[in-house]
């Protein structure tokens, strides 16, 4: 086999792994928020929704850490923005996983391609430029 | 209203769109963000939120079935990824200090756009002229099978698709949408990949693009559980049901009565901004 088919041959294993990660994140994270939203509406099914002005000091899960807090207290909103930070994270694993199949195919330019990725993903989700 | 109706009133809406997404492709996002403001009066940003989610549960579960087939293209879409989401986290940051007016104003000029976009007919441009030197470098000349049959094709243009794409990252933070219909212009027109390969390539884009502006809106508090719970389940299952009936269905005149109804809608928030300013 020469070498041009066996990149082929790899490229092609690289895309099967690829797409079952991808279905299986958004179905895992899909049944966290159907679980939660479950739980959310047993509990404030008679509640009064208000949602006409942005008021981001009201919200209870916008940090990983509250929410971790909240889904171990077993809130059901916490837990369907626990499977919103999962189905966040399956594009993310994605790239990780891009990152090492092109290190195994010895293509460093796109393992370079796939960390500045990754780094401006990690910036943002330091919040350091979102507060 | 009632955390119990207002579930289910979304949930609805959100199953339609997306149906109606993937059936024009259009795509859920711009559709559910126009229903939730205007039915429902939600304000944009928390539309915006739950729109984002509900794009990369879209984009994910379809990307999943087309990088099996092997028609994506992975090192042009990484590569563009690089554009995209610099260009999602600015839009993402820039629409938290944008008063929301103005953004019902903008999307609804997108909306118009991208309704337009699903109409016009669509021109082949690909080429086999593989002498692009960027295209050399970055490894980006590849083929897609098709009946059987491995197709080549070359890319053309890399530093002005890249630079479309931040513009429709840019688009795609700012809106909480997957402006596909942009995503589109740059690869099949301005880098000239074949039909199949941008579709398929764009799509396996938008969830990263989306995932990054998604942390952003995460930190902001514009993800209520609420109404992201709804929207996202509601897409998802609207779109799948969707690509399921794409294969048997002739959407060739659903696609004009769906564009005039975007247009409509579309208007409709021009008008609401323009008349909040």
């Amino acid at each position: 086999m020469n070498t041009l088919e066996k990149e082929k041959m790899n490229d092609r294993d690289i895309q099967v792994i690829l797409g079952t990660l991808l279905r299986a994140g958004v179905i895992i994270s899909m049944s966290i928020v159907l679980i939660g939203g479950t739980i959310f509406l047993i509990h404030n099914k008679g509640a009064i929704t208000n949602y006409k002005v942005f008021k981001p000091e009201l919200s209870k899960f916008s940090s990983i850490i509250a929410i971790f807090k909240g889904v171990s207290t077993f809130q059901g909103d916490a837990i369907v923005q626990f499977g919103i930070l999962m189905l966040i994270f399956t594009p993310i694993a994605r790239i990780v996983f891009a990152i090492f199949s092109f290190l195994i195919e010895r293509d460093y330019l796109y393992v370079l391609i796939g960390f500045i990725i990754l780094a401006i993903i990690t910036i943002s989700l330091n919040g350091g430029l979102a507060h | 209203m009632s955390v119990l109706l207002f579930t289910i009133i979304v949930l609805l809406g959100a199953f339609l769109a997306g149906l109606l997404g993937s059936l024009t492709g259009l795509g859920g996002g711009v559709i559910i963000i126009p229903l939730l403001t205007l039915a429902l009066g939600v304000d944009i940003h928390y539309a915006i939120g739950a729109s984002i989610v509900s794009v990369i549960a879209t984009s994910s579960g379809s990307a999943a079935a087309y990088v099996k087939e092997g028609i994506t293209n992975i090192r042009i879409g990484m590569f563009l990824e690089i554009a995209t989401t610099v260009g999602a986290i600015s839009g993402a940051i820039v629409a938290v200090y944008l008063n929301a007016n103005y953004i019902a104003i903008l999307f609804g000029c997108i909306l118009i756009f991208s309704a337009i976009m699903t109409l016009k007919k669509k021109v082949d441009h690909s080429t086999l002229d593989n002498t692009d030197k960027w295209a050399k470098f970055f490894k980006l000349n590849g083929s897609y099978p098709d009946k059987g049959v491995d197709h080549q094709y070359a890319v053309k243009n890399i530093p002005g698709g890249f630079l479309m794409m931040l513009f429709a990252g840019t688009l795609s933070g700012l809106l909480g949408i997957g402006s596909g219909a942009l995503k589109v212009i740059a690869m099949d027109n301005i880098m000239r990949l074949p039909f199949k390969v941008s579709t398929t390539t764009s799509n396996f884009m938008m969830g990263v693009t989306a995932a990054a502006s998604a942390v952003v809106y995460l930190h902001r508090g514009q993800i209520d559980p609420g109404i992201a719970m709804p929207v996202c389940i509601g897409v998802l299952t609207g779109a799948t049901v969707g690509s399921k009936v794409l294969l048997k269905a002739n959407t060739g005149k659903l696609k004009i009565v769906f564009a005039v109804v975007v247009a409509f809608l579309a208007l409709q928030m021009i008008y609401k901004g323009i008349s909040g300013l």
